[in-house]
């Protein structure tokens, strides 16, 4: 038996930026993965995958990424893609110095709260 | 010091305008990024985390100043102001735009450096020992041998798609600062009984998932001999190396699979094959090169005044015996610039602190300047009468630490802070463990104690040969920290032992500064190093200090 399917997000790289990016459900790359589409269906995931493959000139490595549900969109269940929301934590540089609020739990810095 | 001849110019400059055609091409949606992606990395842009990532080569570590200058700029014209030295000394910059990038190769080979050849399967950046040249205990300059393997290697037509990645680093010193036995090739420069100089030639070293010792293929190569022999050993890794499986296919694999006997055996048959192709022409060139590194005009001056200021403020004197080492010259000495100040980045430099460290290479430092393997910077040759005011101008731009060596002193990897492959963050660790060590005011009384830390299994913080190595996993969607013990990345090399189970983020200090104590108990006195110490006694006494299974008392 095929294990259950958990929530996704479409996510990847700006080509020319290279920072990363989601996929909202009208169409739109956004930097703020609040304003991700947040899919729970396999086949609607699937469908949503080829489309962003089908977007070469502006994204690199579009995947599908584990989140769930969360205060005012979706919020990613791995540190890693936290991290990608929030940006490097040596540095004010990244999504958090644009002025993006970081989503998701990083390790040890307990003052993301939007989870 | 090495300077572009024509050949040189013209091929970077052409590699830099095939590039923006390529990024043009890619950005016109001509290319597809299956496409780009290895031209890309060919030209060592890598994408990260969070942007790109522009591996910078500095070949055998060497800057002059108008290249340290030029990083400096480039940092601050088209990245976010600071620039990240690396284990293999390299500099990356965390934020480059792709279409940016072409001019950035353009800024770089108007000084003379590239990015080429940085990433991809071929031969790497050849590291080389930093004091090259400058140390009291060198037998030869290795770095005319670097740059001959440079051009060598450098687009060479049937090295371009080899199994895996190949590194080399070269030492001309017994005393072993490159850490050869982790490389591929790794070279000792040595003399033969009749005085001739030569290489002892190591193969199959590294670090990564299956960290192997290099081991001894030629314990005496005659100088004229290198390069048909790397061309042998890469020729043979060539067909032998696994491509079938990306983990099994550096040349550790290969020479552990094949045996060293055979795998030297095909070398040997290679090598009397190929010996009788090359002509000289590469001695020739060697003479070329070696004319460019012609020792500076050392000065001969008293010295009284740096013994007298060294004598009059204890914090100078903190500083100098750390960061200074002996140079061959009389009245000079080596100062090592620490990257490492607690509580920041290991490897960062601003672009203002380049410019200054470039400004006291141009006028303290016969206008040179390396980039260590442990992150640090290096100005080679320094007359002792100008180290205070070197250490002046140091202290006020931040880079007087006092830690050569010493506990902070720590190599972190990006982690998962930057790098796509990361596990785990490295960077808030070292920080950590600086700023505990720099509140308990213990790291000089510790002395020599070198920590590493990776934020994979991959091993860019080299926490194989650290005396303490730690390495961050991914347990089950939490950071855990992995303790390695009794590493070395000297000429008494060793991989370090794994203790028992990882440490959460939130303990991974406390277990270090755990280790780090019940040494400074245990150890037979204050001359008895932390590896020393552990060589004496084993591992259970550490293990008892960090996981409290041990009757500490007894261990001693």
């Amino acid at each position: 038996m095929s294990r259950r399917f958990t929530p996704k997000v479409v996510s990847a790289n700006h080509l020319l930026e290279g920072d990363a990016v989601w996929l909202t459900e009208d169409d739109r790359w956004t930097r703020d993965m609040a304003e991700a589409e947040l899919i729970e269906d396999e086949a609607h995931a699937a469908i949503r995958l080829l489309f962003a493959k089908g977007q070469p000139g502006v994204v690199v490595g579009a995947e599908l990424v584990d989140a769930s549900a969360g205060a005012g969109g979706p919020v990613p269940t791995h540190f890693r893609e936290a991290f990608r929301t929030h940006g490097p934590t040596n540095y004010h540089h990244g999504k958090r110095a644009e002025g993006l609020t970081p989503r998701g739990k990083i390790p040890g810095n307990e003052t993301l709260s939007n989870v | 010091m090495y300077r572009y001849n024509e050949f040189d110019e013209a091929f970077v400059r052409s590699r830099v305008a095939q590039f923006r055609g390529q990024v043009e091409r890619r950005i016109d949606g001509s290319l597809t990024e299956d496409e780009f992606r290895p031209l890309r990395l060919m030209n060592g842009l890598y994408l990260q985390l969070h942007a790109y990532m522009l591996r910078v080569a500095i070949p055998y570590g060497t800057l002059r100043v108008d290249q340290m200058r030029r990083l400096a700029d480039i940092a601050e014209r088209w990245d976010r102001g600071y620039g990240h030295f690396t284990t293999r000394q390299n500099i990356q910059f965390n934020w480059p735009r792709l279409k940016d990038v072409p001019d950035i190769l353009d800024a770089l080979a108007d000084v003379g450096m590239h990015a080429i050849q940085t990433s991809g399967n071929c031969v790497r950046n050849v590291t080389a020992d930093h004091f090259a040249a400058a140390a009291a205990d060198e037998i030869a300059d290795p770095r005319p041998i670097a740059e001959l393997l440079r051009e060598w290697s450098t687009d060479h037509p049937e090295f371009q798609f080899l199994p895996r990645k190949f590194k080399i680093a070269i030492t001309g010193s017994p005393n072993d600062r490159a850490v050869t036995k982790a490389h591929d090739i790794g070279l000792r420069m040595v003399r033969n009984e009749a005085g001739e100089p030569g290489f002892e030639v190591l193969v199959g070293g590294g670090l990564g998932r299956t960290p192997m010792l290099a081991q001894v293929i030629r314990d005496f190569l005659p100088q004229a001999d290198l390069l048909p022999y790397i061309e042998a050993i890469l020729g043979a890794y060539n067909l032998k190396g696994r491509r079938d499986n990306k983990y099994k296919a550096r040349i550790k694999i290969t020479v552990f699979e094949n045996g060293l006997d055979a795998f030297k055996a095909d070398v040997e048959e290679r090598f009397a094959r190929l010996r009788s192709q090359w002509s000289g022409a590469d001695q020739e060139v060697l003479k070329e090169i070696e004319a460019q590194f012609v020792p500076p005009a050392f000065r001969n001056v008293p010295v009284d005044e740096f013994e007298a200021f060294r004598a009059g403020n204890a914090v100078f004197r903190a500083w100098a015996d750390t960061n200074l080492h002996p140079h061959k010259v009389d009245g000079y000495a080596i100062v090592s610039i620490s990257l490492k100040k607690h509580g920041d980045t290991p490897g960062d430099a601003t672009a203002h602190q380049m410019r200054v460290m470039a400004d006291l290479a141009e006028r303290y430092g016969h206008g040179e300047l390396r980039v260590s393997h442990e992150q640090n910077i290096i100005l080679p040759h320094v007359h002792k009468s100008d180290l205070p005011a070197v250490w002046a101008s140091l202290r006020e731009a931040d880079l007087a630490t006092a830690n050569i060596g010493l506990v902070s002193d720590i190599i972190a990897c990006p982690g998962m802070d930057y790098c796509a492959l990361a596990t785990a963050r490295s960077i808030p660790i070292a920080q950590q463990i600086a700023m505990r060590f720099e509140e308990m005011q213990v790291e000089h009384e510790v002395g020599p104690l070198k920590i590493k830390i990776s934020g994979c299994i991959n091993a860019c913080g080299h926490h194989h040969v650290g005396h303490i190595g730690i390495l961050g996993l991914d347990r089950a969607g939490v950071e855990n920290y992995q303790v390695t013990l009794g590493g070395d990345g000297t000429e008494t090399a060793a991989i370090g032992e794994k203790m028992g189970p990882g440490f959460p983020a939130e303990e991974i200090v406390g277990a270090v500064e755990r280790l780090v104590l019940g040494y400074l108990e245990i150890r037979r006195d204050a001359e008895e190093t932390f590896l020393e110490t552990f060589r004496r006694v084993g591992p259970e006494p550490f293990k008892g200090f960090l996981y409290g299974t041990e009757e500490t008392a007894d261990a001693a």
